[in-house]
């Protein structure tokens, strides 16, 4: 047998306090799809990023086609014949087909030296594959899908053997996406080494030979595709978790609070990323929506606080439309918000701490005093005051806010939302970036709020927070809601599935 | 790994007079390459803006000029925009108080016809500086380029209109005729020596004020900062960012009006051509070494007053040297505190880490 | 017909004379930002570049010399701008002021010190400027009837600057849109990730766009102090950085319209400058309107009401790389 076009022994890469990847072992075949799976932050970006010499390992041994071979950079890479199609693409827009695919690969000083071989190797290459561009297309003016074909095509003239392919179809349609899978049959027929990085198992079940899953920074399985199912790669996945440490006290749900009707919504590229969404929130629930990162929850979120005009359908607050108002006039209808990017959304990093705890509150008259001018002493008292209530340390309202840790800034945006008793609570990824004794106070927080008779919406992608917290379950995949479930009866295998897109 | 920021008087003190003596430093050595002694020409520098009194007033009197100048610059900065028109939006400043003037200076008195003129000149300033605001914010074109061609435009049309309309019947300059009033020099009220100092110093500390009180004391202020330090903050809050945009020029453009009411209606009484000397361009330093903050651009205002009239004085005693050596420092201070600001904060970052 | 000729012809020959200094500014800018900096320094370094080669020329009496020192100074303020911009990642536009700045102050301290003539440098002798040069075979051109004199008063006679100038257009274009080279510095102007992830370094390519831009503009002041003029004098460039500035953008930052729009600039200035006060169908137009006029155009432009001038979608961005 052949050396694998790939081999990892023993990778590990660690940044600040996370072991990324922890002893991970890899052997790609060549002429294979080898499809590799893993929750958010299992560590296949880390790994893929340190074979394409993004960043370089910090120990361990990686062999191409059977030799050592060291990797600093992506040039070295390519050398290689390590080629990575990147899920935001690395094309220049205003160029052609052409240029783009030239761009490091030229051919000599002077561009008509390599254009009529790279114009011959583009035709070439999209009949072998089936990649059909216009070599003369200019990149602005192709749809997703033809540019990702671009990269593909990029990557085989820059003399790929091993193709990794970063959560490929998260862009494309589902015909699209089978076209794609069509190409890279086609690649490993002629003996290509294709990576499939992905979460949807869908997808490793259609197209590889032999998966690999990874959970918390490390390998824990490898499987032969036809060997396995989708159940158990679901459950290799999410892993055996030790029960809830405190599972909710069944609540009594109240009336519907918000209901969301078929709701659509764009994001900023014009694609449609919430594709049809109807639930109810109530009041006294916690309602978790689950979902892989990218499944649309984002853009969801972003319309019920007003911070995106949904592109259709109906959100409905106590009988009153609040589709399309500007997030200043929903917060003042009672729905408060913890944004999901914190430092992005949810405060100012150069303010001090202070300032930032009155972001979106700014124009209440309580800390304004003379001629409705600021009182420093009302927002120092308020800031010092919503410290003390939830335990943010340093409990200095003068620091700078980019300066507490991302548990205290959470706490600090959590106890600003929830300062003016909203019935309505959306929370985006509340622990994320968190220590482990802030997850516990935060978890604390929500439930008391479901337990005086608020509605909270609680998206994330953590299966463990939304299995520890929710009353309900819906699970969001591709733009619509591919489940729901009540937490008694929810389990993880089926939660699993149903977050891959397959139906449970 | 990124550092800990400095300490708050390393960051506001320590850093612009480094930053400063740094400046100073390569002007020296510009000096002795021009074959002066940098000594002789410090001296020359402090003698001729804090000497005497008159000396001493007319430091006051351009650092009038840059103090509203920097404010100006200062308050688009704060909204994240970058007024390189504060030259411009003088000029139209200078133009709407002097259609003022000439059209009422003799029939109201001058208590009322001085504050309208200023209203007047302000308001044309605002308009100068809305337009480029409210191409950026409605049509994406950036407010560097589009100031900096609104400054261009200011400059043909102030040339026209003072060639071919306003100009005095029979004067051969381009220059109105004199208004009957204007502003009165701080000298009416006691201030000693001979300047041109005068009531648009108080009226720079007054706008001062008010920009700190709206940009630091007010919500609609409050969202000026999120929108100048994070825009996605800003959606979140439901700020509106266009609207903050458009304002932070217009208010920009009256301050930078604040030249003209200093120059025009408190020294020259006539609107002249390229009355602002440059103090629009000067305001980008002023701002930058001020951090953006009303009172750091006050100091600022008075060191950048000093090298002007240092600078005049400079040239009057070492005739070797022209009065643009103080372009020099200014250049470098801009180069300092703005372009190469990493130079220093690094090393400056590890040294304050290390002790700590 | 012939007196007719004989005056657009001179009109025409300014035009050239006047738009060469544009021409070459503007291509500056176009190096710089197609590399993904933005250069709002070109007015500074054409007033080093005046300065500099006039006060050479005055010291070698070699115009040559006086070329290269312009092109020397003009880099130097370059490799500061670059130095700002790429290796600290500073405010470019900052970076460019200071340099506009520094280099008003720098030229005339030195100018006023080194040579004590007000802050201008002697007048030069004829055999230390650039020289008209005469047209090769214009006594055989002109024979052509009507056009003849026509075309050796307005392409014959001109100094080396203004030919180097239309040259390097195709030059320019050459050099953007036909090598490896230009194919990776626009590449790095639109989106430096891409250019990064092809193994290829974008401080690199940035350097190389911001010197280029130097070099450039040291022939452009140049050409100002020792081809259109006999001495540098304080702010002798009198913002045509900024007309340069506004040219590229009214070109959509590509060579050959660059060429045209500095033409129509140089041609609407040579125009200004004559019809003062003379009337065109009646009507005055003021010389201040058409000076405003590119000024106008560029607003226009960049505001998309009159088709759209997008810049280099990564100008003004410093490149760190992402995570």
């Amino acid at each position: 047998m052949t050396a694998p076009a790939i081999e990892c022994r023993g990778v590990s890469k660690r940044f600040g306090h996370v072991l990324a990847n922890d002893s991970v072992d890899l052997r790609v075949e060549r002429g294979s799809i080898h499809g590799v799976i893993g929750e958010n932050g299992a560590g296949k970006s880390t790994l893929m990023a340190i074979l394409h010499g993004f960043h370089p390992a910090d120990s361990g041994q990686i062999l191409v086609d059977g030799n050592p071979a060291v990797i600093r950079d992506s040039a070295d890479a390519a050398r290689l014949g390590i080629e990575m199609v990147h899920q935001h693409f690395m094309l220049v827009e205003p160029f052609t087909v052409l240029e783009n695919v030239m761009l490091g690969a030229e051919g000599g000083a002077l561009l008509a030296e390599g254009t009529a071989h790279a114009r011959q190797n583009l035709l070439r290459l999209g009949r072998d594959y089936g990649l059909v561009v216009d070599p003369d297309a200019r990149i602005a003016d192709l749809p997703v899908g033809a540019r990702q074909r671009v990269e593909i095509l990029k990557a085989l003239h820059r003399g790929a053997e091993v193709l990794i392919l970063d959560e490929p179809t998260g862009v494309l349609t589902p015909q699209e996406a089978d076209d794609l899978f069509r190409v890279l049959r086609a690649l490993r027929d002629e003996g290509k080494a294709v990576i499939l990085i992905t979460h949807k198992l869908r997808e490793v079940m259609a197209v590889t030979d032999r998966v690999s899953v990874m959970r918390a920074g490390r390998m824990v399985a490898h499987r032969e595709t036809a060997e396995t199912t989708a159940a158990e790669l679901g459950e290799l996945m999410i892993g055996r978790r030790p029960a809830a440490s405190s599972r909710p006290i069944p609540a009594t749900p109240g009336p519907a609070l918000l209901h969301v009707d078929d709701l659509r919504v764009r994001d900023n590229a014009g694609v449609e990323r919430v594709r049809g969404v109807t639930f109810a929130l109530h009041a006294g629930e916690i309602l978790g929506l689950a979902g892989v990162a990218g499944n649309g929850q984002t853009e969801l979120l972003e319309a019920l606080s007003g911070m995106r005009a949904p592109e259709a359908g109906a959100i409905t607050l106590r009988g009153q439309n609040i589709a399309g108002l500007d997030a200043a006039q929903i917060r003042r209808r009672g729905v408060a918000h913890v944004p999901e990017d914190r430092l992005r959304h949810g405060l100012v990093a150069e303010f001090e701490a202070q300032d930032s705890a009155i972001l979106g509150y700014h124009r209440d008259p309580a800390w304004r005093r003379v001629l409705g001018l600021f009182s420093r002493s009302r927002v120092n008292a308020h800031a010092a005051r919503l410290m003390r209530d939830h335990d943010v340390r340093p409990a200095a309202p003068r620091l700078r806010s980019s300066l507490f840790s991302g548990g205290n800034q959470q706490k600090l945006i959590m106890a600003r939302e929830l300062e003016r008793a909203p019935e309505v609570l959306l929370v985006g990824q509340p622990t994320r970036g968190v220590d482990i004794g802030g997850i516990e106070a935060i978890h604390t927080r929500l439930r008391r709020w479901r337990d005086a008779g608020k509605a909270v919406l609680l998206v994330s992608v953590e299966l463990d927070e939304i299995l520890a917290l929710s009353d309900r379950i819906l699970v969001m995949f591709d733009g619509r809601l591919s489940g729901e479930l009540p937490a008694g009866a929810a389990d993880e295998r089926q939660l699993g599935l149903l977050m891959a897109g397959a139906h449970a | 790994m990124s550092l800990r920021p400095l300490p708050r008087w390393a960051d506001l003190v320590l850093l612009p007079v480094l930053n400063l003596v740094l400046a100073l430093l390569v002007s020296a050595i510009v000096v002795v390459a021009a074959g002066q002694s940098p000594a002789a020409a410090l001296q020359a520098l402090l003698v001729g803006s804090f000497g005497s009194w008159d000396s001493v007033g007319f430091t006051l009197f351009y650092a009038t000029d840059m103090a509203f100048a920097g404010l100006a610059v200062a308050i688009a900065f704060k909204c994240g925009l970058f007024n390189i028109g504060a030259e411009g939006q003088a000029a139209l400043g200078g133009l709407g108080l002097a259609l003022v003037m000439l059209w009422l200076d003799a029939s109201l008195p001058a208590g009322i016809v001085v504050p309208l003129a200023i209203l007047a000149g302000a308001g044309f300033g605002a308009a100068w500086g809305a337009v480029p605001g409210w191409l950026q914010a409605r049509r994406g074109s950036h407010v560097v380029i589009t100031t900096i061609m609104f400054n261009f435009i200011a400059a043909s049309l102030m040339v026209y209109l003072l060639v071919n309309v306003l100009i005095e019947p029979g004067n051969m300059a381009p220059e109105t005729r004199r208004f009957a009033v204007g502003l009165s020099p701080l000298s009416d009220f006691g201030f000693p020596g001979r300047s041109p100092v005068n009531l648009a110093l108080p009226l720079a500390l007054v706008a001062a004020l008010a920009v700190w009180v709206l940009v630091w004391r007010t919500p609609w202020g409050y969202g000026l900062r999120v929108v100048g330090s994070n825009p996605d903050a800003a959606d979140y809050a439901g700020i509106d960012q266009g609207r903050r945009i458009v304002a932070a020029m217009a208010i920009s453009g009256a301050l930078a009006a604040g030249i003209a009411v200093n120059q025009i209606l408190g020294s020259q009484d006539k609107l002249i051509l390229n009355f602002t000397g440059g103090a629009g361009f000067t305001g980008i330093a002023v701002a930058l070494m001020g951090r953006n903050h009303p009172v750091g651009v006050l100091l600022a205002a008075l060191l950048f007053g000093a090298l002007a009239q240092g600078g005049a004085e400079l040239a009057f005693e070492m005739p070797e040297l022209p009065r643009e050596t103080v372009l020099v420092v200014q250049g470098l201070v801009i180069l300092f505190t703005g372009a190469l600001g990493g130079l220093l904060r690094a090393p400056l970052a590890r040294l304050f880490a290390a002790r700590a | 017909m012939e007196a007719l000729l004989d005056t657009i012809a001179p009109i025409l020959a300014a035009t050239l004379r006047v738009a060469t200094p544009l021409i070459l500014a503007a291509l500056a800018g176009l190096f710089a930002e197609r590399s993904g900096v933005v250069d709002v320094g070109l007015e500074g370094k054409m007033l080093a570049g005046a300065f500099a080669a006039a006060a050479t020329a005055t010291v070698t009496g070699s115009v040559w010399y006086g070329l290269g020192a312009a092109i020397g100074a003009a880099s130097l303020l370059a490799l500061l701008h670059a130095f700002a911009c790429v290796t600290l990642r500073g405010n470019q536009v900052v970076s460019g002021m200071a340099i506009n700045v520094l280099a008003a102050g720098l030229t005339a301290t030195l100018a006023l010190a080194w040579f004590r003539q007000g802050g201008q440098t002697p007048a030069l002798p004829a055999d230390a400027r650039f020289p008209a040069l005469p047209l090769p075979g214009a006594e055989w051109i002109a024979e052509i009837p009507l056009l003849g004199r026509l075309l050796v008063t307005v392409i014959g006679g001109h100094t080396a600057p203004v030919y180097i100038a239309f040259a390097l257009v195709p030059v320019a274009a050459f050099l953007l849109w036909r090598t490896r080279f230009g194919l990776r510095l626009r590449a790095c102007g639109e989106n430096p990730a891409a250019v990064d992830s092809a193994g290829i370094s974008v401080a690199k390519l940035r350097y190389a766009g911001v010197l280029i831009a130097g070099v450039l503009c040291g022939m452009a002041g140049a050409t100002i102090s020792t081809a259109q003029g006999a001495a540098f004098s304080t702010d002798m460039t009198a913002g045509r950085g900024f007309i340069a500035l506004a040219a590229l953008i009214v070109a959509k930052w590509r060579p050959w319209p660059v060429l045209w729009t500095c033409l129509a600039f140089g041609l609407l200035d040579a125009l200004a400058i004559r019809l003062q006060g003379v009337p065109v169908f009646g009507v005055t137009v003021p010389v201040q309107a058409m000076q405003a006029v590119p000024y106008v155009l560029t607003v226009v432009l960049l505001a998309g009401f009159v088709g759209r001038a997008i810049p280099p979608r990564a100008a003004g961005v410093p490149y760190v790389k992402e995570r």
